[in-house]
Order: C-alpha cells, then sequence, then structure tokens
C-alpha cells in the first residue's frame, strides 16, 4: 500500500489591491483611520530618509548604503504590528523599521556616515544593530526569543531576510530551531526578488519561500508585501499566536533600485520590469485609499513633507558634528583593554599617526 | 577532592549554574548522554531541560543562538563536540561573537563560554583532534583559554563565567582523563589574561600551553634541567610581561605548541620577544610544533604530534647555541 502522510499548502493574502480597493472581510478591524494615517506618514517617511542618504552617499557624506525604495509597505507594515515590548533583528536593509520604531535619527545617519558610534541603541529600543553577512542575524534572533521564553515574558522576536537569505544554512538551521522549541519567533522573508544580480529564481526550485517553514514544522503565509495592511495583518495575528510557536511570513516586494549605492542594476534587469513593479508601489496604493475615503488630500501631502524634510535635515545636521576618536575603536574590544591593544594605541597617540 | 580535569570541570560548570540562574548550557548529546566525554554528566538531571539543551545538529545556530541569547541576558555556554565541527560555526564566532561590543561600542555585549575539546594523540577519526587556537585568536574580540590542569581547567571557567565577553574554552581531549591533582571544592578563579610559571629556572625557557605542558615538564624533570617553563594558560590576550621577563631572565627561548608550526601561536609568542627582549637573548629563538600540515589519521599521529624525544633535541640544540 502505499498512503499520504504529509499534506500542505500555501496561502496568499492580499487585502488592499493596486488601485487601493479593500477586502472588507480581511481589514483588520482595530485599524482607525488614525493609525492608517499613521502608516502611511511612516512610509512616507522612510522613503524620504532613503533618498536623503542616497544623496548623501553621492555627495561623499555617506557610506556605501543599502536603498529601501520599494520596500516600505513590507517594514513599516510588520513594525506597526509590533508592540513596544516585542523584539526587532535585522538585515542591513530594514531602515523602515529603525524609523517606525523610533530610532534615533541622527543615530541613524552616524551610522550611515561610517561610524558605529550610531549603533548606540537605546535601552528599550528593543533591536539589535545592521547585520551584513546574509541570514547570520537569524539564529541570534532564535536565541532572543528562547531568553523570552526562558524568562516567562510574552515578548515575540520579529526578524527579517531576504529571497537570497532563505539558501543560506543560518536560514535552516533557525527555521528548525525555533521549531524544535516552539519559539515566540517571526520570520519575515522580504523577497524583493533580487539578490543583487540573482533572480528569485536562482535561489531555489521551491515554488515559494514560504514553504520553507513547513519541512521545519512551522506554519507560513504569503502577502503582498507592497499592501501595508496585509503585512501588518499578517503580523499581527503571528505575534497573536506566538506564545504557541513561530511563523514565517514571506512578504511579496520589489527592489526597486540598486541592491547598494555600488552596483548597477541595469546590468542584469531590464528597465520593463522596474517600470512594472511600479505601478504596484506601496505608497501610491494606500494614498489612493485614504484619499478615496476623504482621509487625506494635497494639503496634507505637501505639509507632511515640508515636516519630513526639516526633521531629516536637522538630524543630518546634528550628525555631522559628531567627531571621532579612537579611543572608541581600541577600547570596546573587551570589557577591559588588555596590554598589547593599549600598547597599540598609545604608539598611534603619541606618534601622531592618525594626523 | 582528587579529580581529573572532566571531573573539574562538570563541578566548575555546577557551581557557576547554581550561582548564575541565567546560565544555560546547550550543544549535541550534552543532556542525557552527558557530552561525548562527560564534561556535563548529571546536569541535565540536576538543573533541567530548559538549562540543559540537547540541541539540533547545527553547529553554526548553536554558537548563533547562544549569540541571541546572551543578548537577551542569559549567559550560554555552547558546547561543540569536537573542535573539527566549530568551523561550521566559526562565521557566527568571527563575525559576530567577536565584534558584538565593538560593533556597539559597549552598548551589547556577550557574555558566553564556547567549550569545545581540542587536540589529538588519542587514536580519533579525522577532523577529531584540531588544534584552532590560533583562527580563534586572530579573530580579534575573542578571548581564548587552553587550561593543562585539571585546577586551571576548573578556575578558568569560574573566572570566566564571571566575565562579559565571549570566551573560547579550549579543552585538551588528552588532558581529560590523563591525572588527577587536588582541586579545591569550592569556587575560585585563575585570572584570564595571565600565564602560568609551572617551573622555575635559569638556564632557558620553554613557553608552551595545553598538552604540551605535561610533556616539556617530564623531559625537563628526567633531564634535570634547570628551566622556567610557561604555560600560557590563556592564549588571547597574550601575557606578553610574563614572557618577556622569563625571556629576558634565561636568555634562551623555546616555544613548543601541539598545533602545526606555521602562522601558530609560537610565531606570535616568537615575534614579540624578538622585539622586545632581541639584545637580551644570547641564541635564536626556537619554535617547535607539528609539521605544517593537516592533522593525519590516527596511523600517522605519532609522526606527527610532537613528543619528547623531538623536545628533548631542541632543548640539546638551544642550548649548544
Amino acid at each position: 500500500m502505499i498512503n499520504d502522510v504529509f499534506k500542505a499548502d500555501i496561502k496568499y493574502m492580499q487585502v488592499m489591491d493596486e488601485s487601493g480597493n479593500i477586502d472588507g472581510e480581511l481589514f483588520p478591524k482595530e485599524l482607525t483611520d488614525n493609525m492608517l494615517i499613521e502608516i502611511y506618514r511612516q512610509m512616507n517617511f522612510a522613503r524620504s530618509v532613503d533618498a536623503k542618504v542616497l544623496s548623501l552617499q553621492r555627495q561623499g557624506r555617506a557610506a556605501t548604503y543599502a536603498p529601501l525604495l520599494g520596500q516600505e509597505a513590507t517594514q513599516i507594515g510588520s513594525a506597526y504590528a509590533m508592540r513596544k515590548d516585542d523584539f526587532f533583528v535585522p538585515n542591513f536593509r530594514q531602515h523602515g523599521v529603525y524609523l517606525a520604531r523610533k530610532f534615533p535619527l541622527d543615530l541613524f545617519f552616524l551610522y550611515w556616515r561610517g561610524f558605529e558610534e550610531g549603533n548606540a541603541i537605546p535601552v528599550g529600543f528593543n533591536g539589535t544593530p545592521v547585520t551584513v553577512p546574509v541570514s547570520t542575524q537569524l539564529p541570534h534572533a532564535a536565541g532572543l526569543a528562547y531568553s523570552y521564553k526562558y524568562k516567562g515574558l510574552s515578548s515575540t522576536v520579529v526578524t527579517y531576510v531576504g529571497d537570497g537569505g532563505t539558501s543560506e544554512g543560518d536560514f535552516a538551521e533557525s527555521l528548525n530551531f525555533s521549531g524544535v522549541f516552539k519559539l515566540p519567533l517571526i520570520f519575515i522573508i522580504e523577497n524583493n526578488q533580487w539578490a543583487i544580480s540573482e533572480s528569485r529564481k536562482k535561489q531555489t526550485a521551491a515554488g515559494t519561500l514560504a514553504q520553507k517553514a513547513i519541512a521545519a514544522g512551522i506554519d507560513s503565509i504569503q502577502v503582498d508585501g507592497n499592501d501595508a495592511i496585509a503585512v501588518y495583518k499578517a503580523t499581527k495575528d503571528a505575534i497573536e499566536k506566538s506564545a504557541s510557536g513561530p511563523m514565517v511570513i514571506e512578504c511579496i516586494t520589489y527592489r526597486m533600485t540598486m541592491h547598494t549605492t555600488s552596483d548597477d542594476p541595469s546590468k542584469y534587469r531590464d528597465q520593463s520590469e522596474v517600470d512594472a513593479w511600479k505601478r504596484r508601489d506601496p505608497i501610491i496604493r494606500l494614498s489612493l485609499y485614504l484619499r478615496s475615503k476623504g482621509l487625506w488630500n494635497d494639503d496634507n501631502e505637501s505639509e507632511m513633507h515640508n515636516a519630513h524634510a526639516k526633521q531629516i535635515d536637522d538630524a543630518v545636521a546634528k550628525a555631522e558634528t559628531f567627531k571621532p576618536n579612537p579611543k572608541s575603536i581600541f577600547e570596546n574590544v573587551f570589557e577591559f583593554t588588555p596590554n598589547i591593544l593599549k600598547d597599540e594605541e598609545q604608539e598611534g597617540i603619541s606618534n601622531n599617526f592618525w594626523q | 577532592m582528587q579529580a581529573n580535569m572532566v571531573l573539574a570541570l562538570n563541578n566548575a560548570i555546577e557551581l557557576c549554574m547554581n550561582e548564575n540562574n541565567s546560565m544555560v548550557l546547550l550543544g549535541e548529546d550534552i543532556g542525557i548522554d552527558g557530552g561525548v566525554f562527560r564534561v556535563t554528566d548529571g546536569l541535565l538531571q540536576k538543573f533541567g531541560e530548559k538549562r540543559v539543551i540537547d540541541t539540533p545538529l547545527a553547529e553554526s545556530s548553536i554558537i548563533g543562538t547562544s549569540i541571541g541569547m546572551a543578548l537577551g541576558g542569559l549567559h550560554p555556554v555552547p558546547e561543540i563536540q569536537f573542535a573539527g565541527f566549530s568551523y561550521l560555526a566559526f562565521s557566527q564566532a568571527v563575525t559576530h561573537a567577536a565584534r558584538y561590543r565593538s560593533r556597539t561600542r559597549s552598548k551589547m555585549y556577550l557574555p558566553m563560554i564556547i567549550r569545545m575539546p581540542v587536540g589529538g594523540g588519542v587514536k580519533t577519526l579525522e577532523l577529531h583532534s584540531e588544534s584552532p587556537e590560533a583562527m580563534y585568536s586572530n579573530a580579534q574580540g575573542l578571548i581564548v583559554v587552553e587550561p593543562s590542569t585539571p585546577y586551571d581547567a576548573k578556575g578558568l571557567f569560574i573566572k570566566a563565567s564571571r566575565m562579559k565577553d565571549p570566551v573560547v574554552f579550549l579543552e585538551p581531549t588528552k588532558l581529560y582523563r590523563l591525572f588527577k591533582q587536588e582541586v579545591p571544592d569550592d569556587m575560585y578563579e585563575v585570572e584570564i589574561g595571565k600565564a602560568r610559571t609551572a617551573n622555575e629556572g635559569d638556564d632557558f625557557s620553554i613557553i608552551t600551553y595545553g598538552t604540551m605542558v605535561n610533556v616539556v615538564q617530564s623531559v625537563i624533570e628526567k633531564r634535570k634541567l634547570s628551566a622556567d617553563v610557561i604555560d600560557l594558560r590563556t592564549i588571547n590576550p597574550l601575557d606578553e610581561d610574563t614572557i618577556i621577563e622569563s625571556a629576558k631572565k634565561t636568555g634562551k627561548v623555546l616555544i613548543v605548541q601541539e598545533a602545526p608550526l606555521s602562522f601558530g601561536v609560537g610565531a606570535e609568542v616568537a615575534a614579540r620577544i624578538a622585539e622586545k627582549a632581541m639584545y637580551e637573548l644570547d641564541a635564536p629563538i626556537l619554535r617547535l610544533g607539528a609539521p605544517s600540515l593537516p592533522y593525519p589519521f590516527p596511523g600517522y599521529e605519532n609522526y606527527y604530534v610532537p613528543n619528547e624525544k623531538k623536545i628533548s633535541a631542541y632543548i640539546d640544540r638551544l642550548l649548544s647555541m
């Protein structure tokens, strides 16, 4: 005989379509007009900050930068669903999550200027710094979730990974670990279709990235990642049931610009593809919805942009007053400073090697 | 109590877990099995599954998860079953454990002890006999210790458990059960970053650590030589002062390591002596280690691991210069 021993399916959720039409049955009842306006503002703020760092980088005033353009709904929608005591573990492109969770803007600019002093994460912010090696942040998220469970706290950990990151061993190991120990952990896959020059198809033969959760015994869902309401709902639902175990949310979105400031996407993808995704812009559709309900108009739009511009300029100005002090790199390797390091620091200071 | 290194470590871990409710152990076979060398034997029964965690077989996530636990306020003690398997977790150790404090300018730091058996001489399979101390020390940001006695193993572990930075705790497999010594029942610390003068003498200095300490001591005793024997105990940060002081005192230095010679700890020690004590030496610094090749299968182990005969010959060469 031969029997089915296991069956699974993956659902796809969209609440708001590209024209701003809402699926009333799925629309989260607790999401008030003011909350939607706040999500819209945060998405715009993230886009404006993103554009600013890009411009600073082109002027030589910022280091290499990985823009988020196009991924605002995935980042703000999920961040907005998180509670204050929840913890987030990013990779290197979650600027929107940092900003929505009120990371000090001057520190944000300082970090991207090339100073880790910008990683002086305030107590209570509940997030880790940028993680550069792809997917290596995921086991940290699992360990954090274990520590919360160990202490009997109800916090949930939300971590982010790209489509390319799902090919890494740490992705599989973390899913597996969090499944075994039923950790309060949500993996948000920001499937932006491109890992630098490698398209989504080059990463896996699997039809969805969400289904990678199945082998680890974890629930998963795929959502329209350019629909802030769907991302919010999926994250909120996952947080609410996270005490019983982890969840994977694959957000289908698009990296509308370069991987980093060192990248030229015209080498590997057609502009027609980018243009097609522009019609699915996450900010436009929320704007259409808010305007159709009479919640937003041109005056609101220009007031918002003016306020954001001032906030951004003030923060950049503050970040640019920072003066580096090499003590900070020598004296923060260990809790103590070994003699050998003291000697090396002193050598630099007394000989003026750094002038 | 009379204890070998396994018992001394088991006792140290138990005392530390009693002292610190945030300490958790995780690794492969560390629970019901007590670890393949039995270092964690009985601790599951004493502390329960929440604190003594048999993990899935995934080295990278054993270290990576420990990093997250440390960020979450726990004091994890991950065990990698053999150092040769730690290469799967090397990325987590180097890219995160070594860098978190620096990356956040001490706003976040990682109290954790990464335990792993190292070294050979016990006829194991491939990749069960590695000596990766130089690799971990080269990461810059990891404290690396390697005890050579049960007393130091317990004291170093207790000290490590009270530190706020990651300590790579290398346990020489060969020494786990090689000999017993008197070890205090209570908690005591052995300073990290401080070498031990295992023997004092005048004619020359031997700087060594781990499995080689006892082999060197044996040669010195049998030949009734007058030599300083410095047991580094901590590889990183190196106790430069003790090394330089001994080199200046005797004027002749031999460095002995089990690890392959090229790019090893001995090279670092030799360079520092050359920079700071050259004019007080009356012979070139000699280094002795395993040949610069991958650790061989057990059939060729005796051709590889430095032994008393080789050490004795190097001493003769040093004294004839």
